[in-house]
């Protein structure tokens, strides 16, 4: 592993030559095994992005197709339309109550999982990453089975007096989905960090006269903020541009951001104003992803 | 980073609650995916209906041929996805956690960007970018440009997964290897690479079954006769549904857990630390 | 003799930081020498080059004679133990130590054969099948030196490798060691910040400080005659009251009073006189005192700490504190705090440092 520099043996004594181009032999190295990588992400990732902001800035001529030429803004002044605006506030207050609801059914359930013994935390991880590894299709398609009319979740309410129920085609359906698809990844990040607290830091809080809510307030949560900073983004974004779910589980009464971009290239073919939605999509994800990793967050 | 103590149980009704709250979580996981099963034997035409018990609709699943032919689709789609992102996607890690060198820090973050992309969004770049493409060659939409896509958002999956754990590896073991007379070939095929195997492992897995997964990404680049399952289910799911897709959702269900349950054991049967 | 590792003028630049600074250093073969300073003074640094680790920015590096400075480790006739030992995980404990043996081509059966001889010669023979993470830490520590040693190294280093076990055992450890250098003859190359390890089992020891080498010398040397304020002060208990040079034979305190000294500072140079708790005496001013003209100084005492073995009193000299360490004696013998006391010390007892503060 001797480095060769132009084809002559080098000087056994150390130089400072030869500390530097020992580096930069290391950095080329590191590139090498980088770049296969590096090349297929700008070619195949990095330059559709390209695409897309581009075409956003596209007309749609009169038979559906895109004229490049003459850029212009008019797509993104119909983001300001009213149908528009609904559909975008529709989704941002379903992500966000599906963040909500995941943050709280998961914080309690982490903290669980952190106080058992390893062995069940461990087995209580995979169990709950099994149906992480299950189809996602498959999983959003069994709450279809039970809200339906006369599913099973209606014979319960029938049977408990409520009477029959169809949540199917419902916000709430699309919710109850989105939430049942995007547990995991809320319960994952607070488990890792709340399984990092040192369990003495709540003790000496208790021993300083701190109830057991006032403990959480003070100390388990400020501690946890990554964990919910990391699981929050995790779903929230997920959840804005969700399309399987509110296609399988919603109706056509309520379309959502994801939906509505899938229309305007399946059917109304208006590239360049489903580009201009992605790409305000687009930046709202890297937003978060900002605001997250400015704040030091860990990586995924 | 203060050792983690482990965090002791809180006393009261605080406690019952929580372990209440734990289980009806489980149960939330687990009653769709039973109720799946079971209504997939249901002898009726309303899929959320019990009619008597029946094999039909897994016999109709074995005779239908288009079904068949999208499910080998999504296997071939899948294999070959995986591993050219885990081959990739190692090379990623590997450079990232052992190298310094120019372009770092853009790299990173790149390698980041489909991990939090939406589908929508990757669904909308491919299909506008192939599309530009098809202006300047001639190519059919097909198995290339799913597979190039899916290897686009897996490699960074791989990534992740492999780099996690080469974080958690010493570097020290790799010097050690070279203290005890390994070159640096050696050094990574006997010390690094069996460290790492339960990440790339892990991660090839997990680039598996985003490929088998993926619906709006594979639906908008897709050509003839290249429907993979999930893209061929959501299709009928939204024309009519017959109980037929609960017997394929079941079978593909099967075939996850016998995929992660293969992996365990693999993982198993290596006893790395 | 060739001596086992010679460093000429070797300086190790890591950006703007200089951890090693120019440091000239020879270790005899069949020498257990010791590399002791604090945290950060560059001794791993220095351990890490010689073993390959890292290349020094400048400089010789020789070994056996042959300059090595450039050549990868594995191209070295040196192999480390390492701190944390770095133990691969996924080995037994016999593929742990015929790992290098492997490396160098030797077949499977003969490597096997002689890991097994020296995870004899370590006492670990019957676990040879165990994974690291099986074993206790003095245990892992055994299959590191064998997985080492295995290899028939010209000069076997270790970081460090006592530091994460228990006293009891590093002290057995130290003496294990020890033994082992003297029967295989090889020059063992030894970091630690741990001066009394260093002390004990060291044939010579190098003291380090911010990159540079203060000192090298046997353990008497360094104990009787620091070079400078900072072994001195390293190296076991003193104290250093500073003082100005008269003459070679006298210093001046701060407070004017003389002392004798010797020394070849010149005079007006500031100095500090190194005194250890052990060499001074104590006693109450009201008893009597050798009169043979030996300095005496005279004060108050602040502090009475019972050690077992002996008494430390803190005495408070109008413009320092010094520590006297004196034979335990029944307490109504002892001097007892704010008692008036006289200090004095035996001529030749002192020894003087240059360097002020």
């Amino acid at each position: 592993m001797r480095t060769r520099i132009a084809g002559v043996q080098p000087p056994r004594q150390a130089t400072p030559e030869f500390e530097a181009a020992n580096l930069r032999q290391r950095k080329r190295r590191g590139l090498l095994m980088a770049l296969p990588a590096y090349t297929y992400l700008v070619t195949f990732f990095a330059l559709p992005l390209l695409v897309v902001v581009v075409y956003s800035f596209a007309t749609r001529n009169r038979f559906g197709g895109t004229d490049l030429s003459g850029w212009n803004l008019d797509s993104y002044q119909q983001i300001g339309n009213e149908l528009v605006r609904q559909v975008l506030v529709r989704s941002l207050i379903l992500a966000l109550i599906t963040t909500a609801l995941c943050l709280v059914i998961s914080y309690p359930f982490a903290y669980f999982m952190s106080t058992r013994k390893p062995v069940v935390r461990n087995l209580m991880l995979v169990f709950v990453m099994i149906p992480f590894w299950t189809n996602f299709l498959v999983r959003n398609y069994a709450w279809y089975v039970i809200l339906g009319t006369d599913g099973p979740l209606s014979r319960i309410t029938e049977f408990v007096g409520i009477g029959a129920t169809r949540v199917l085609f419902t916000q709430t359906a699309v919710v109850l989905g989105l939430v049942y698809g995007f547990l995991p990844f809320m319960i994952l990040p607070l488990y890792a960090a709340i399984e990092r607290i040192d369990g003495r830091l709540l003790e000496a809080s208790r021993d300083l006269y701190a109830s057991g809510l006032q403990s959480f307030r003070h100390v388990l949560l400020p501690l946890s903020m990554p964990g919910v900073v990391a699981g929050s983004i995790l779903v929230f974004i997920p959840s804005l541009g969700a399309y399987v779910t509110p296609e399988v589980l919603g109706g056509a009464k309520t379309t959502l951001l994801g939906s509505y971009i899938v229309t305007q290239f399946l059917s109304s073919r208006n590239m360049p104003f489903g580009a201009a939605l992605s790409t305000v999509l687009m930046v709202i994800m890297l937003t978060a992803a900002l605001v997250y990793f400015r704040r030091g967050g860990r990586t995924l | 980073m203060a050792t983690p103590g482990n965090i002791t149980e809180p006393k009261g009704i605080t406690r019952h609650l929580l372990r209440l709250n734990s289980w009806l979580v489980f149960v939330f996981f687990y009653a769709p995916i039973v109720i799946l099963v079971i209504f997939s034997f249901s002898d009726n035409r309303n899929v959320g209906v019990w009619g008597g018990l029946t094999f039909d609709w897994y016999r109709d699943f074995a005779d239908n041929e288009p079904i068949k032919g999208a499910l080998t689709n999504s296997l071939q789609i899948a294999v070959v996805s995986t591993l050219v992102a885990v081959v990739l996607g190692t090379l990623a890690a590997l450079a990232l956690e052992r190298f310094t060198f120019r372009g770092r820090k853009v790299f990173d973050a790149l390698l980041y960007l489909p991990i939090i992309i939406p589908d929508v969004t990757m669904a909308v770049m491919m299909l506008l970018f192939f599309a530009q493409l098809a202006q300047w060659f001639e190519f059919t939409k097909g198995f290339g440009t799913i597979v190039i896509s899916h290897i686009a958002f897996n490699i960074s999956f791989v990534s992740v997964v492999v780099r996690a754990r080469l974080a958690g590896s010493d570097e020290r073991l790799e010097e050690a290897a070279m203290d005890l007379y390994a070159s640096r070939w050696q050094a990574f095929r006997y010390v690094t690479l069996p460290l790492i195997m339960p990440g790339i492992l892990g991660g090839a897995l997990l680039a598996f079954t985003l490929s088998l997964d993926d619906v709006v990404i594979t639906q908008f680049v897709t050509g003839p006769g290249w429907d993979t399952l999930p893209v061929f289910v959501f299709g009928l799911i939204r024309k009519g549904v017959t109980p037929l897709i609960n017997a394929v959702s079941v079978v593909m269900l099967v075939a996850s857990t016998l995929l992660v349950a293969l992996s365990l054991f693999i993982q198993r049967a290596r006893s790395t630390d | 003799m060739t001596p086992a590792v010679e460093l000429g003028g070797v300086t190790k630049r890591f950006d703007e930081v200089v951890a090693v600074d120019n440091i000239d250093l020879t270790i005899a073969d069949g020498e257990f020498f010791a590399m002791l300073g604090p945290s950060g003074c560059g001794k791993t640094t220095t351990l890490r080059m010689i073993a390959g680790l890292e290349f020094p920015t400048q400089g010789s590096l020789r070994i056996f004679g042959d300059e090595v400075g450039t050549l990868a480790p594995n191209k070295r006739p040196v192999n480390t133990v390492f701190q944390n030992y770095a133990l691969f995980p996924h080995l037994n404990v016999r593929d742990n130590v015929s790992f290098g043996l492997r490396m160098q081509g030797l077949n499977k059966a003969e490597a096997a054969r002689r890991a097994e001889e020296l995870i004899d010669l370590v006492q670990l023979s019957g676990m040879e099948k165990r994974k690291p993470s099986q074993l206790s830490g003095g245990q892992q520590q055994r299959v590191a030196l064998a997985r080492a040693l295995v290899n028939e190294p010209k000069v076997l280093l270790l970081d460090e490798p006592l530091g994460a076990l228990d006293l009891k055992l590093r002290q057995e450890m130290q003496t294990e060691l020890k033994g082992l250098q003297r029967n295989l003859g090889v020059s063992f190359v030894f970091v630690t910040h741990d001066q009394e390890e260093a002390l004990t089992m060291s044939d010579r020891i190098a003291v380090m400080d911010e990159g540079r080498l203060l000192q090298v010398g046997t353990a008497e040397d360094l104990y009787e005659r620091p070079a400078n304020r900072f072994v001195a002060d390293f190296i076991g208990h003193t104290n250093l009251i500073d003082a100005t040079v008269v003459d070679s034979s006298t210093i001046a305190l701060a407070n004017g009073t003389r002392v004798a000294g010797t020394t070849s500072e010149a005079a007006g140079t500031a100095v500090a006189l190194s005194l250890r708790p052990e060499s001074m005496k104590i006693g109450r001013s009201t008893d009597a005192v050798p009169g043979d003209g030996a300095t005496r100084l005279s004060g108050t005492v602040t502090e009475v700490t019972y050690l077992g073995l002996a008494i430390m009193y803190k005495v408070a000299i109008d413009f320092i504190e010094v520590d006297v360490r004196a034979d335990a004696v029944p307490p109504d013998d002892r001097l007892a705090v704010g008692d008036t006391a006289t200090v004095w010390w035996e001529h030749d007892a002192e020894w003087i440092v240059p360097g002020a503060q």
